[in-house]
């Protein structure tokens, strides 16, 4: 306090003719004040409806309430337990890991390639970076349909495979590769999950090819020109250059892709539904179903929380990196 | 300064606009200023909703024709078709429920008959009783008994059904059947013995659609119904029978073994594309609650008793697995009585026969005109009387919602892995809820 004091007195002792400016000048609101007025109704409503919610449905996850009637009374983790012992919620858990998984790789790498492709300076590429954007204007509705019918084991790609003397049964298939008794459930990759990875591959790819390419155009030709000329051949300046450039990206395509599909929902829900013995079921349907058809309240609040908790081993590190990395 | 002055302002302006939206909301949706002020809430003004999934081809023609012949007789009575599309009600019923959780019913809305109504919003708290609408309109000997003991809990009466659909019936493609000899099914051990001469044809036996897992429930209790009979299928319900009795393990070896002749592509159909299989002649058979006569007249545009037969499921002649939409009226509706008005022009002759033709099922009347039926129409009427009534499980008559979606589930389990003593083991697991 005391700097500041003597600083000021002295301001004042040398030019008394700024201190009159800035008392006049001196506005009714600071910025700090008027930036938290802006912010409040946004912040009042955010509080309520979105943490205040997740709150209550923790809250709720605790409770008793698997009827039609309310009963809040503590239950513990008792729906935890149930669920973690159920046949359904494990192959729940199964089907996320591998859909993620797999998902996540697809659209890496499809994205990738494509973004390289159309970064080779081609005729009419404005054309094409439509083309493979397209699908994201679609919802995962319309792609569940779509996709439902072309995969449908007796139409669709099918007629043309069968020429081919191939059948594959898509997302009606009940194979678990390889099959381990686990829990309740057989575990391994399913394979009717190929089918759903496969729509939501089409419809999310465009999305990291604009990521990709956006990166690819920001990395300065000097530096492979450089590289060039120290004898570095194409796929070297790929791999030590280019590649590690993109982190970023990639990183962030991850995070956003991550978060879909462990929340993904309508996609599942348009196109294959929980599937035969649950091998394309994902926790969002499980969630919708128990909860709106079955009245089971408390059960399907603890699966929202699950749910919340695995996007969260996500994001929460990438916000803390990304905190720091802006500081 | 000034700038600062139109920041506060426009946040002031903001909050106000926020709060003019909600009070603006609140007195609209308590029924008018004019019911409040005089403190008499006599529901002038208030419109009636009426809340369904009745959205399809025929059913929402049939709600018009409702909603028309309502207007006629009340004229001053505001209504509003509140009807949610999607998911065969699944859409509507979670959007009921969020309305009735948060004290906001709708006027009247639909329901099932049977446990959906009585063990759910009635024991709930939070349906009126009608037995002043049933004793003013004389109702109680013009439904059937059995029929009214679904609407009903401890004596009391909950709601008017409107229309009877039936769970239990065996579609055939007559063609097929001519074709190869065949007799429609009428126990189990003839139905295996169709199965095998159409399998020996390389004709598909039987179409099942289970992307959606309630049809293999259906097709499982109409055999559960077959193998048990009415009387001990009804004690399931009510602690009486047991799940673990060999009798209802016979009817999962029953199911399993017919599910041995359905089409491989069974989830990724659902009723109507398992419906289709049949009306097109690539399946014979297919067991569907009677709504699918709708989609093979009016979708596939098939002759009744010329493109496509009907039998009762095996083992259930005399029997009437029963799906009936019924309409109630809910605690705190601010008009009431002009609920009770549409009520009654539900439960009239005039308005069960406005509907149930255009709905494709029957009327929950005896009383109702047989002629305004086509041929399917006559038959199940005539056999609605004798028959002996049977909740269905999975149109939510039996046993709580909740019931359903784990049986729902084991059902889907038990069509891939088929392990009758797991599947056995599930359902009795999940009947420890029945008896509250």
């Amino acid at each position: 306090m005391e700097p500041v004091k003597t600083s000021s007195s002295l301001e004042r002792e040398s030019n008394p003719l700024t201190i009159k400016e800035t008392k006049r000048k001196r506005p009714l609101l600071t910025d700090g004040v008027k930036a938290i007025l802006c912010l409040l109704p946004s912040i009042i409503l955010i509080a309520i409806f979105v943490y205040g919610f997740i709150g209550w449905t923790g809250y709720v996850s605790l409770s008793n309430w698997n009827s039609l009637v309310p009963d809040f009374s503590f239950a513990g983790l008792k729906n935890y337990a149930y669920l973690f012992n159920d046949f359904r919620f494990q192959a729940d858990l199964r089907n996320t890991l591998f859909f993620t998984l797999f998902f996540i790789i697809a659209v890496l790498t499809s994205g990738l390639v494509l973004a390289i492709l159309l970064d080779q300076k081609i005729r009419a590429e404005s054309l094409f970076r439509n083309i493979f954007f397209f699908p994201m204007a679609l919802s995962f509705v319309v792609t569940g349909v779509v996709w439902q019918w072309l995969l449908n084991p007796s139409t669709g790609v099918n007629l043309f495979l069968k020429k081919l003397g191939m059948a594959p049964k898509w997302y009606t298939s009940v194979t678990i590769i390889p099959g381990i008794e686990w829990g309740k459930i057989e575990f391994g990759v399913p394979v009717a999950i190929i089918a759903v990875v496969i729509a939501a591959m089409w419809q999310m790819t465009g999305f990291s090819v604009a990521m990709y390419l956006a990166g690819l155009r920001g990395i300065p030709d000097e530096l492979r020109e450089a590289a060039r000329i120290d004898g570095a051949s194409e796929f070297q300046i790929f791999m030590k250059i280019i590649f590690p450039l993109l982190m970023p990206i990639t990183v962030s395509v991850i995070i956003i892709m991550a978060h879909i599909s462990l929340k993904i929902f309508d996609l599942i829900y348009a196109m294959t539904g929980p599937g035969a013995n649950f091998v394309t079921d994902v926790p969002g349907v499980y969630m919708f179903e128990t909860t709106f058809r079955g009245n089971y309240y408390a059960n399907g609040a603890a699966i929202t929380i699950i749910m919340l908790l695995s996007v969260a081993i996500f994001i929460v590190p990438y916000l803390i990196s990304s905190r720091k990395g802006g500081a | 300064m000034k700038k600062s002055w139109s920041v506060i302002l426009s946040i002031l302006l903001v909050f106000s606009f926020v709060l003019a939206g909600c009070s603006s909301d609140s007195s609209s949706s308590s029924g008018g200023d004019s019911g409040k002020k005089s403190g008499k809430d006599d529901g002038k003004g208030a419109t009636l909703d009426i809340f369904s999934w009745w959205t399809g081809a025929g059913e929402e023609d049939g709600l018009k024709a409702l909603i028309k012949l309502f207007k006629d007789k009340y004229p001053d009575v505001k209504v509003e078709n509140a009807a949610v599309a999607g998911g065969a009600g699944t859409n509507a019923k979670a959007v009921l429920a969020s309305r009735m959780q948060g004290n906001d019913p709708p006027a009247t809305f639909q329901v099932h008959g049977g446990a959906e109504l009585n063990e759910g919003w009635v024991a709930a708290g939070k349906m009126e009783t009608l037995d002043d609408l049933y004793d003013k309109e004389g109702w109680k000997d013009k439904f059937p008994k059995d029929l009214i003991d679904l609407v009903s809990k401890d004596g009391h009466i909950y709601s008017v059904p409107v229309n009877i659909h039936r769970g239990n019936v065996l579609w055939y493609n007559k063609k097929i059947f001519a074709d190869n000899n065949l007799e429609a099914p009428k126990t189990f051990d003839d139905f295996f013995k169709v199965a095998d001469a159409l399998k020996s044809k390389g004709i598909t036996p039987l179409a099942l659609g289970d992307k959606e897992p309630w049809t293999a429930t259906h097709l499982f209790e109409s055999v559960l119904l077959g193998t048990l009979g009415a009387d001990n299928y009804k004690k399931l319900w009510t602690g009486e029978f047991k799940f673990d009795d060999p009798k209802v393990k016979e009817a999962a070896e029953t199911f399993k073994k017919m599910l041995s002749y359905v089409n491989d592509d069974h989830s990724s159909r659902n009723w109507q594309d398992a419906s289709q299989l049949v009306g097109t002649g690539e399946a014979a058979m297919n067991v569907m609650g009677d709504w699918a006569k709708g989609y093979f007249s009016n979708d596939l545009k098939l002759k009744a008793n010329e493109d496509f037969g009907w039998v009762t499921t095996p083992g259930t002649d005399g029997l009437f697995m029963v799906i009936t939409d019924t309409f109630g009226l809910p605690k705190g509706v601010k008009n009431p009585d002009d609920v009770k008005k549409w009520l009654s022009v539900l439960g009239s002759v005039e308005g069960q026969d406005a509907f149930n033709p255009l709905k494709g099922s029957i009327p929950a009347r005896i009383d109702a005109d047989t002629s305004k039926y086509d041929v399917y129409g006559k038959q199940t009427i005539e056999e609605f009387k004798k028959a002996s009534l049977a909740p269905s499980i999975a149109h939510g008559s039996a046993a709580p919602e909740g019931f359903s979606t784990k049986m729902n589930q084991a059902i889907n389990i038990f069509v891939t892995q088929q392990k009758v003593d797991q599947f056995v083991d599930s359902l009795k697991e999940a009947s420890s809820e029945l008896k509250k």
